[in-house]
């Protein structure tokens, strides 16, 4: 299953860093978020689109997860090449993940 | 004291739709509005503008938002804070003026500054970024600090209605408020964490409200086009209620309240602003109604010993192409254009960028998926450090027309100049906000 199915997400750039957030729709749905869904194995799936270390932060009031992105945005909002210089469309990247 | 305030935010970007803030002034009835209106980058523009003419460099919208909000800010008795005055607060103040006196109003504008940097900031410190001296990322054209709410304080203190700054950490321009209104003092980090947190949810507008949300499959939201901007009645404690206006679209609930707390924080543990270094997660989130989220928690510890300087400088000219193509084979076609246009333009344009729109352009990867796609747009994109040299990529996909595949029709082409930001830090002791009052 893909995480779209179970989960929400924003994108939002900050210079050349892109950070996630990855929401359950159903709270109870969070700690088998936290242990499927880590740092490593977002690296993984997003490896065409974060060269740099993705550092994982966990929200347990909220039961939210956020994704820290280095080095992911071509350069960063200003002057990357890229069609959605901001990475605004990447939180659906994120769903694509299977879990 | 108050022991209650209601804030609402009417924009959340420069080109942010107008009404939304018309119907906050109008039905919400608040005590104070914010516009934010100010990226990363529009205070470079600003500056641009400001440079051709000394009476401009603050908000294009500006007029327009003050002709239409004016009249009901003084019929509700509301105070407006905004950053709108970019790079060129006093200008967009006297501008103000103008505007009341044309409709007959007496009101007192406030206009925060000292945020300039631009003459005191040496061109060889380093930048962030780079690690190299700023004036090596290309011409310097604007250094603006983020202010923190001191400026700010001073303007409603001196009751002033109409409060109008450059560059100032957007959570600041809510936060304000709070502090004046309910006599919280700027070293209890708690509370200013807790403002901050609240001026954080905030300062999207319609992110909290169901923009920059929706997705008919997932999360399906009510009557987009006329998307409610949010308000929060804050309490003295710095608790508040997140809510809209009634009978607007979109919808306050926890998850947006979510997205939002979470956008563009890049340690949830120490979210930097001027006023304080708040921790996010000890926030909690309650929905309490409908359209109703109630915010608790949230906390802070000191305040940053220096501001974060954003430095705008001439990066390059950006060149772009794009020609379109449909039916069977229109992806093979697309292709084939790719290639003819890197062999042509590859040698001249090392960072060329060929994007394949309707298949891996926007996520820069379609994660393998072979379906074929109907339509294909190809898009060409290079960067050169005059406007001549770019045009050729558009030149170039144009000429596809008559010298490439089969069936490409639609070419646009475009010549950008792209202004770069670089980040420094500068002590607090080198800069004092500054205001100026002005009335009609």
């Amino acid at each position: 299953m893909k995480l779209y199915e179970i989960a929400h997400s924003r994108a939002g750039d900050k210079g050349n860093t892109l950070t996630l957030s990855l929401i359950p729709y159903d709270e109870s749905d969070y700690p088998m978020l936290c242990s499927a869904v880590t740092a490593d194995s977002v690296k993984q799936h997003l490896s065409a689109i974060v060269s740099g270390e993705i550092i994982r932060y966990e929200l347990p009031n909220i039961a939210s997860l956020l994704f820290v992105c280095q080095h992911a945005l071509l350069g960063g909002v200003t002057t990357s090449l890229a069609i959605d210089t901001h990475g605004k469309a990447l939180s659906y990247a994120l769903l694509e993940m299977e879990v | 004291m108050k022991q209650k305030i209601r804030i609402g935010c009417g924009a959340g970007f420069s080109g942010d739709r107008l009404e939304p803030a018309i119907v906050l002034a109008e039905k919400g009835n608040l005590d104070y509005l914010i516009l934010e209106c100010l990226a990363e980058r529009t205070i470079a523009l600003a500056q641009k503008r400001r440079l051709q003419d000394p009476t401009k460099g603050y908000d294009p919208l500006l007029e327009r938002r003050i002709e239409s909000l004016l009249p009901l800010l003084i019929k509700n008795n509301i105070r407006l804070i905004t950053n709108m005055g970019a790079a060129n607060p006093v200008a967009g103040a006297k501008k103000i003026i103008e505007i009341a006196r044309k409709q007959g109003v007496i009101v007192s504008v406030a206009a925060v500054y000292g945020d300039d940097v631009f003459t005191h900031l040496s061109p060889d410190t380093e930048a962030i970024e780079t690690g190299k001296p700023l004036q090596q990322s290309g011409e310097l054209i604007s250094a603006n600090a983020y202010l923190g709410v001191e400026g700010i304080l001073s303007a409603l203190q001196a009751d002033a209605q109409i409060i109008i700054t450059g560059r100032v950490a957007d959570p600041s321009l809510f936060l304000a408020p709070m502090i004046h209104e309910f006599g919280w003092t700027n070293n209890d980090y708690d509370l200013m964490g807790k403002g901050t947190v609240i001026g954080h949810l905030l300062e999207c507008a319609g992110h909290i409200t169901g923009g920059y949300f929706a997705d008919p499959v997932k999360k399906p939201v009510a009557d987009m086009d006329k998307l409610g901007h949010p308000f929060a009645d804050v309490f003295e404690d710095g608790s508040a209620i997140i809510s809209k206006v009634e009978g607007t679209g979109g919808v306050v609930n926890l998850q947006t309240a979510k997205e939002q707390l979470l956008y563009e924080v890049i340690n949830p543990h120490e979210y930097y602003t001027p006023d304080v270094i708040a921790d996010f997660t000890t926030v909690f989130l309650k929905e309490t109604g409908e359209n109703q989220v109630l915010v608790t928690g949230g906390t802070g510890k000191t305040k940053p010993q220096t501001y974060k300087v954003s430095v705008g400088y001439k990066a390059f000219y950006l060149g772009e192409g794009e020609i379109a193509y449909a039916g069977a084979s229109a992806l093979a076609r697309a292709q084939l254009a790719g290639e003819i246009i890197e062999k042509r333009l590859k040698p001249q344009f090392p960072d060329l960028r060929i994007d394949y729109i309707g298949s891996n352009a926007i996520h820069r990867t379609n994660f393998g998926d072979t379906s074929t796609p109907y339509e294909i747009r190809l898009r060409v994109a290079g960067k050169a450090t005059n406007a001549a040299d770019v045009a050729i990529i558009g030149e170039e996909v144009e000429a596809l027309y008559t010298n490439g595949p089969a069936g490409g029709g639609g070419v646009r082409k475009y010549v950008n100049e792209v202004i770069g930001i670089v980040s420094t830090l500068i002590d607090r002791q080198n800069i004092q906000p500054q205001i100026q009052i002005f009335e009609s």
